[in-house]
């Protein structure tokens, strides 16, 4: 028998009443608890299926490879998040990452030291990011238009600044912060771990994560608490901005490079990578680690299937397969 | 405008020769309103008869084209929503504005959360809200479940208990019993009661006789954005109230009224 208690009013200042808890029976009937564990559960899931498939999917250094390639799209993930969380999208987070990748470039090429090249790369996607903000915010353009306007632009923009040439980037700090690792785990992947942590206390532990959420849940409500929901749409466009900054400095780092060329892959991944994480794209509700788990789990079945020797034609299909299922769970979600 | 005398007692808010014109239309002319601190006033009137605009005057929507509005005994001015909180109006709108993907705790501190080392201190926003919950004898299971998952009674509670954050002298309450079923509108009213003996001013608007009867010291009704009139609840009859909120004393339930009492004049006269 399913039952349900909840915690009665405390008689005393200090006792801290539980939420409710429901059976577990219950819980597992119901497909909206299954969505918001989707990305961990179908990321063990892969793991057991793959590892029994080809032995060499959890070796060390198939593992270490997985993680690198799952640096930047944890972080795109990440950024990608705070949008979602409001009821918007950034469609731009690709090519914002591309646009500060050839920013570093092009800074570094003009003698500046490898720090300050990042910075500027950081820099420009925070700066593309405040300005798509203050049009969806300030402007109240809708956000899949002024995304999509500034996927275009920064696609061009990096272009126009590299001539359409990439230029390759030799400086062995960025070398050893591309290589080198705490043990299995690279210096990229600490660095995405870092902005997930971060993100999570700022989400869900700061007065802005608050107003984020409400601002996903009810605009009106938000607003009639004193809310300025214009100045947090601009500054979650900014933060995905700041990601794609970071996401940029990671691409030159991991290709030795900065690559003019639009990286769409990216924008479907990251966006697929919400939604299994389970994420609402209604806003209003988020978290941090269903994405840096979905990011995991689509990195992992890119490579599963390539260790496993499916053509990768085919893995676009198994992707957007993954994410229709992970969409449809989200549907029972409260 | 008829007056029923009521006892005298030192206001805690007073509006006087209140004004406010939207163009051609003129929504209120000449309105008076007068709350005392532990004192329930119900504002009652037609639609169209400018209740609205009136809560939007004090909670500071809208500034007053003329008049005065005396809080805690000097002259005040309301410029937005935020100073009529920060002088201790609170008002709880019809829609309740609370997101129901939050839970209680994070709707009743929205936008005004407390804070250590720059981060929320969830445990002393979770003892307030108890404490806060426990003033009003609400009847809430959890602090932690999300909005949605409560009924409408308790969504009521949860913006009554939000509008006594920061201690406010002053609580409106628009429509609080709209769309609610019996046992919760008695939930509500109960509330009410909580707040009178807390010894706030309450400014109750309904469309419900009942329920303004049942919770309120004196009924001001306001018709075409005049006062209409104001009686001491005790000594009204739902027909004066019909007839004060028409403009009419020929209506259905004054007509029922003097049938009931005719008929009971024929029962008890001699055989």
């Amino acid at each position: 028998m399913t039952t349900v208690t909840h915690a009665a009013s405390p008689t005393d200042e200090s006792t801290q009443p539980s939420p409710p808890t429901t059976g577990w029976r219950t819980r597992l009937k119901d497909p909206g608890s299954w969505a918001e564990w989707a990305a961990p559960l179908g990321f063990l899931v892969m793991v057991l299926i793959f590892q029994s498939l080809n032995t060499t999917f959890l070796s060390l250094g198939n593992i270490e490879a997985m993680l690198a390639a799952a640096a930047i799209l944890i972080v795109l993930a990440t950024g990608q998040t705070f949008t979602v969380a409001t009821g918007g999208i950034d469609l731009a987070v690709a090519s914002t990452m591309t646009f500060s990748a050839i920013i570093f470039g092009t800074v570094f090429a003009a003698g500046a030291p490898v720090g300050v090249a990042m910075l500027a790369s950081v820099a420009a996607g925070t700066g593309f990011g405040l300005v798509q903000g203050l049009f969806i915010g300030r402007g109240r353009i809708t956000d899949f238009i002024v995304t999509l306007g500034g996927f275009s632009v920064a696609s061009g923009l990096a272009l126009v600044v590299s001539d359409g040439q990439p230029t390759t980037i030799i400086d062995r700090f960025l070398l050893r912060f591309a290589t080198g690792s705490v043990w299995i785990i690279g210096y990229p992947v600490l660095v995405a771990v870092l902005v997930a942590v971060l993100a999570h206390v700022v989400l869900f532990h700061t007065r802005f994560g608050t107003h984020v959420l409400a601002a996903g849940g009810s605009e009106e409500a938000a607003t009639a608490t004193g809310i300025s929901v214009a100045r947090v749409k601009t500054a979650v466009y900014t933060i995905s901005g700041s990601c794609a900054g970071i996401a940029g400095v990671l691409l030159v780092a991991r290709i030795g490079a900065d690559e003019p060329a639009a990286n769409t892959q990216f924008l479907l991944n990251c966006v697929a990578a919400v939604v299994l994480g389970g994420v609402a794209l209604v806003g209003g509700r988020a978290t941090i680690v269903g994405p840096f788990f979905g990011a995991l789990l689509l990195t992992g079945l890119t490579n599963g299937l390539t260790l496993v020797g499916v053509s990768q034609y085919y893995q676009p299909v198994a992707v957007g397969c993954v994410v229709v299922a992970a969409a449809f769970l989200s549907r029972y979600q409260k | 405008m008829t007056t029923a005398a009521a006892p005298v007692r030192e206001s805690v808010l007073s509006l006087t020769g209140i004004n406010k014109r939207f163009g051609a239309v003129q929504a209120l002319t000449d309105v008076h309103l007068d709350v005392a601190a532990g004192e329930v006033v119900a504002l009652v009137g037609d639609n169209g008869a400018g209740k609205s605009t009136l809560v939007k005057v004090i909670s500071g929507v809208y500034q007053p084209d003329e008049g005065d509005i005396t809080f805690a005994g000097r002259k005040v001015t309301v410029g937005g929503p935020s100073e009529a909180q920060a002088l201790g109006i609170a008002t709880v709108f019809q829609d309740l504005a609370l997101c129901d993907n939050l839970d209680v705790v994070a709707n009743l501190f929205l936008g005004q959360e407390k804070r250590r080392g720059g981060l929320i201190d969830e445990v002393e926003m979770e003892k307030e809200s108890w404490r806060l919950l426990r003033t009003l004898s609400a009847k809430i299971p959890s602090v932690r479940i999300p909005i949605a998952g409560l009924s409408g009674g308790q969504r009521q509670t949860v913006a009554i208990a939000r509008s006594l954050i920061g201690n406010p002298k002053v609580v409106m309450l628009d429509e609080p019993t709209a769309a609610l079923g019996v046992a919760q509108t008695a939930e509500v009213l109960n509330l009410v009661e909580r707040l009178r003996e807390n010894g706030l001013g309450v400014i109750l608007i309904s469309h419900n006789m009942a329920d303004v009867q049942a919770v309120s010291d004196r009924i001001a009704v306001l018709r075409l954005g005049r006062n209409a009139a104001e009686f001491v609840t005790k000594e009204t009859s739902t027909a004066e109230l019909v007839a004060a909120i028409t403009g009419a004393s020929d209506n259905v339930v004054t007509a029922r009224a003097a049938r009931t009492g005719a008929a009971d004049g024929s029962k008890g006269g001699p055989a």
